[in-house]
């Protein structure tokens, strides 16, 4: 017996699939159980397996280096999987939808009359110097009304259990493929699992993805020619950008692959000459999106692309200046307008966030420095944020000189215990943190993917997931455990 | 069909076909030097100037010394026309290409790569070469049968096997140019009279057919000796043998008239056909066979433009293409 869950610390902090060491929670019971029936030999047998598997179907993510060009490296996966119940699951997803309802709601009304402004909401000197508001989007009007077609919110569980949003990606969200592709490993390694429990299939996502393109589509009547439009191979999720074109039937392009016309309809350059594109599901930031509108410097753009979409010509996804609400000050705002737009309360909570830009909560913060986590407002990657308890007196001295001097980059939160789950670490398991993406798709209608991607910091102690710095991932598994 | 893909996709045929016939000539270059008696040896230099990067080398290297040629030929990245490089532009080529490439030919494409690159080593090492070439030959053969067996048979594939046809045409050339460019037609004499060369005459004809996998059907369809003339009448002209020039040009008549717009193109090919029926095998001497594997690399050379300026994306790319000597 390899597994011993009596031994298995889940202590202090929430774990994933056990209440106590050797408690097992109901929901995870029938996979705890077969886990610890294996054999040491037959636990090394199905983490080869795993990996095999993983080598065999070229799951990948880019790192580039200069001497090696772009390297494919082989996606760290661990083959125990992060369960959650279904009734958990079903709150989970209507807060979600109402979440990314509501973050629509706002992205349009910020490009039309800006009531939420007028109502005094949100501040006015927010969105005055947002790096991501893009002044050229006023007044336009996608499909549907919709500017974030996919996002990707990252939700964890704090020690106690509870699931808080920690932030939403709603400009060139990642990870989805990892997500298919890590089920897709699970049943060729444990088919056993899921022939004995009710595991909720992810695989629709692809052709639900699709449909959700295809209703941007500015010609009616015919079936859209979408395409995926991808920086190159370069981008460290251009594995992604290729397996969402070759799941969903649509051609992966380069923006030299694409042209705008006169007409301002835009053109794939085929063999037999051009033919006119509907919908671009685009994996480039806004700002190198077209030369013409944003960053004239951009190589990997298409020129007139804006005007094309501004002209109602082409969609695309997610719409230019939708990231306005990607933005760490921006989301402490969610819960208000969740309340300004739908007069609903959040049903998912944010993480208790201190806006340094209202004076009160800005002293507090200036106050309690030591305990809190401070983050500017649109850096990503952790890079230029404080972690209170961590930091040195001249690191925290030098974040109160920025707060004062910047107050409306600046957010703090408490620190948040990420939760754990059990993890392989050679022959036997440890807790290490995991965090929750899950996908919404919005268009017509509203698609949440089943449970998400979960990242797991592989190395001990560490809470940063990224693949790029230590992280893998493991299947989530949405189980209704009162059904079987 | 995105100009871009065709053009990525007939590249990676181009470039995984180069590393195929790039291990045939090496080997057949092996072979020939251990058939003939010691004092006709001519080194391993004029295979430089056969695949027409004499400059790059003399750049990079002092002497062509076996272990330089062949490192050169095979495991140098810095020259681009290397079996290393042509699998590293194929791998890159296919990475462009993943939404296109059935998951399993991609894999191979990169473990191809990655084990080339892995045992080059092995290259140098005369009593290792033979394994390392005939793994790299094997290799493409088993990505060719990966993809016939599993891509749909449409424009992408058709791009593909075009960019094979026109690579494998101009490397047949160049392999046979390995026999002219030395070898002992009755102008090679040497000091002790050209009478005891006769011998070898039919063993170093018999190792260029080896060497493209074409003796058994030489000996099934040409029903004869091994002869000067015949085997440069069968590896030009036969339309049956797939390695042969006249097999690979008729394939890409068939391919094109396939694509749109492709009348002009098959017309110059038809007038490739035509030259190579009116060549005069049994007169052919080596400098004449020489200058005229030229004449045809230039042809697949114009081809190539010609393709490129009316499918691709980036026109004629010759900086790309194997260089004409």
């Amino acid at each position: 017996m390899a597994i011993n869950w009596k031994t298995y610390p889940a202590r202090g902090v929430y774990d994933t699939l056990l209440a106590a060491p050797g408690e097992v929670r109901p929901v995870a019971s029938s996979l705890c159980d077969y886990l610890a029936s294996l054999s040491e030999k037959e636990v090394r047998d199905r983490r080869a397996a795993a990996d095999l598997a993983i080598r065999n179907l070229g799951i990948t993510f880019t790192v580039y280096s200069e001497e090696g060009g772009s390297i494919d490296r082989a996606w760290p996966f661990d083959i125990i999987p992060r369960v959650i119940a279904r009734n958990e699951w079903t709150r989970v997803e209507r807060g979600l939808r109402q979440r990314v309802e509501a973050l629509n709601l706002f992205i349009d009304d910020i490009y039309h009359d800006q009531r939420i402004v007028k109502d005094k909401v949100f501040p006015a000197e927010l969105l005055a110097d947002s790096k991501n508001f893009r002044p050229q989007c006023i007044g336009a009007t996608p499909a549907h009304g919709i500017w974030a077609h996919i996002c990707g919110s990252d939700l964890v569980r704090d020690k106690d259990g509870t699931i808080y949003v920690l932030e939403d990606n709603l400009r060139v969200p990642s990870g989805v493929s990892y997500m298919l592709e890590n089920r897709l490993v699970m049943k060729r390694v444990f088919p056993e699992l899921f022939a004995n429990s009710t595991i909720l299939p992810v695989d629709d996502y692809p052709s639900q993805l699709f449909d959700c393109l295809s209703s941007l589509s500015p010609r009616r009547g015919r079936r859209p020619e979408v395409v995926v439009l991808t920086p190159g191979i370069h981008n460290s999720a251009y594995f992604e950008h290729a397996y969402l074109a070759q799941q969903m039937g649509a051609e992966l392009c380069l923006g030299s692959d694409l042209v705008v016309g006169d007409d301002d309809c835009v053109y794939k350059k085929a063999i037999t000459g051009l033919e006119r594109v509907d919908v671009i599901y685009r994996r480039i930031d806004d700002l190198f999106l077209d030369p013409e509108a944003f960053d004239s410097g951009s190589v990997i753009g298409v020129k007139g692309l804006f005007r094309a979409w501004r002209n109602g010509k082409v969609g695309l996804a997610n719409a230019p200046g939708a990231g306005v609400a990607d933005d760490k000050v921006v989301y402490a705002f969610v819960p208000d307008m969740i309340r300004y737009y739908l007069d609903e309360d959040a049903i998912l909570p944010n993480v208790p966030t201190y806006k340094c830009v209202d004076r009160k909560e800005r002293d507090y913060v200036l106050a309690n420095l030591a305990k809190l986590v401070v983050k500017p407002a649109n850096e990503s990657g952790g890079y230029g944020m404080l972690i209170g308890p961590q930091g040195s007196a001249k690191d925290i001295e030098d974040f109160a000189r920025h707060i004062r001097r910047d107050p409306r980059n600046y957010i703090a939160q408490p620190l948040i215990t990420l939760s754990t789950a059990p993890t392989l670490v050679d022959d036997h398991v440890e807790p290490r943190h995991v965090d929750l993406r899950p996908f919404i798709l919005s268009s017509k209608s509203t698609y949440v993917t089943t449970g998400g991607l979960t990242r797991v910091a592989l190395r001990k102690g560490s809470t940063v997931v990224n693949s790029s710095q230590g992280g893998g991932s493991k299947d989530t598994w949405i189980v209704d455990h009162e059904a079987s | 069909m995105l100009s871009g893909h065709a053009e990525s996709i007939y590249w990676l045929g181009r470039y995984v076909e180069r590393a195929e016939d790039g291990a045939r000539l090496a080997n057949v270059h092996a072979n020939l030097l251990l058939d003939l008696p010691r004092k006709y040896t001519f080194g391993w230099a004029p295979l430089i100037a056969i695949t027409g990067y004499s400059d790059l080398f003399a750049e990079h290297y002092k002497e062509a010394t076996e272990r330089n040629v062949v490192r050169f030929l095979i495991a140098d990245e810095k020259n681009p026309g290397s079996i290393l490089s042509s699998l590293a532009f194929a791998r890159e080529n296919a990475r462009l290409l993943r939404d296109l490439l059935p998951r399993e030919a991609w894999e191979q494409i990169n473990e191809l790569y990655l084990r080339a690159r892995q045992d080059a080593g092995n290259s140098l090492a005369q009593g290792r070469r033979y394994d390392y070439l005939e793994a790299v030959i094997r290799g493409a053969q088993q990505l060719s049968g990966t993809l016939a067996g599993t891509m749909a048979h449409d424009y992408p594939y058709d791009f593909l096997r075009l960019g094979l046809a026109i690579e494998r045409a101009d490397m047949t050339t160049r392999i046979i140019d390995v026999r002219s460019a030395n070898l002992l037609d009755g102008s090679a004499r040497s000091q002790d009279g050209p009478s005891d060369l006769a011998p070898f005459e039919t063993i170093q004809w018999m190792s260029v057919l080896r060497s493209l996998s074409g003796y058994q059907v030489y000996r099934q369809t040409v029903r004869g000796p091994v002869s000067h003339a015949d085997v440069l009448r069968f590896l030009l002209t036969d339309t049956r043998f797939p390695r042969s020039i006249g097999f690979c040009l008729a394939q890409m008549d068939t391919l094109l008239r396939r694509l749109p717009r492709s009348s002009t193109i098959s017309r110059d090919i038809q007038k490739l056909v035509d030259e190579l029926e009116h060549v005069d095998f049994d007169r052919l001497d080596r400098q004449a066979l020489h200058r005229y594997t030229d004449e045809l690399q230039v042809g697949f050379g114009r081809l190539h433009d010609r393709i490129a300026a009316t499918y691709f994306l980036n026109g004629p790319a010759t900086t790309t293409g194997a260089p004409a000597t």
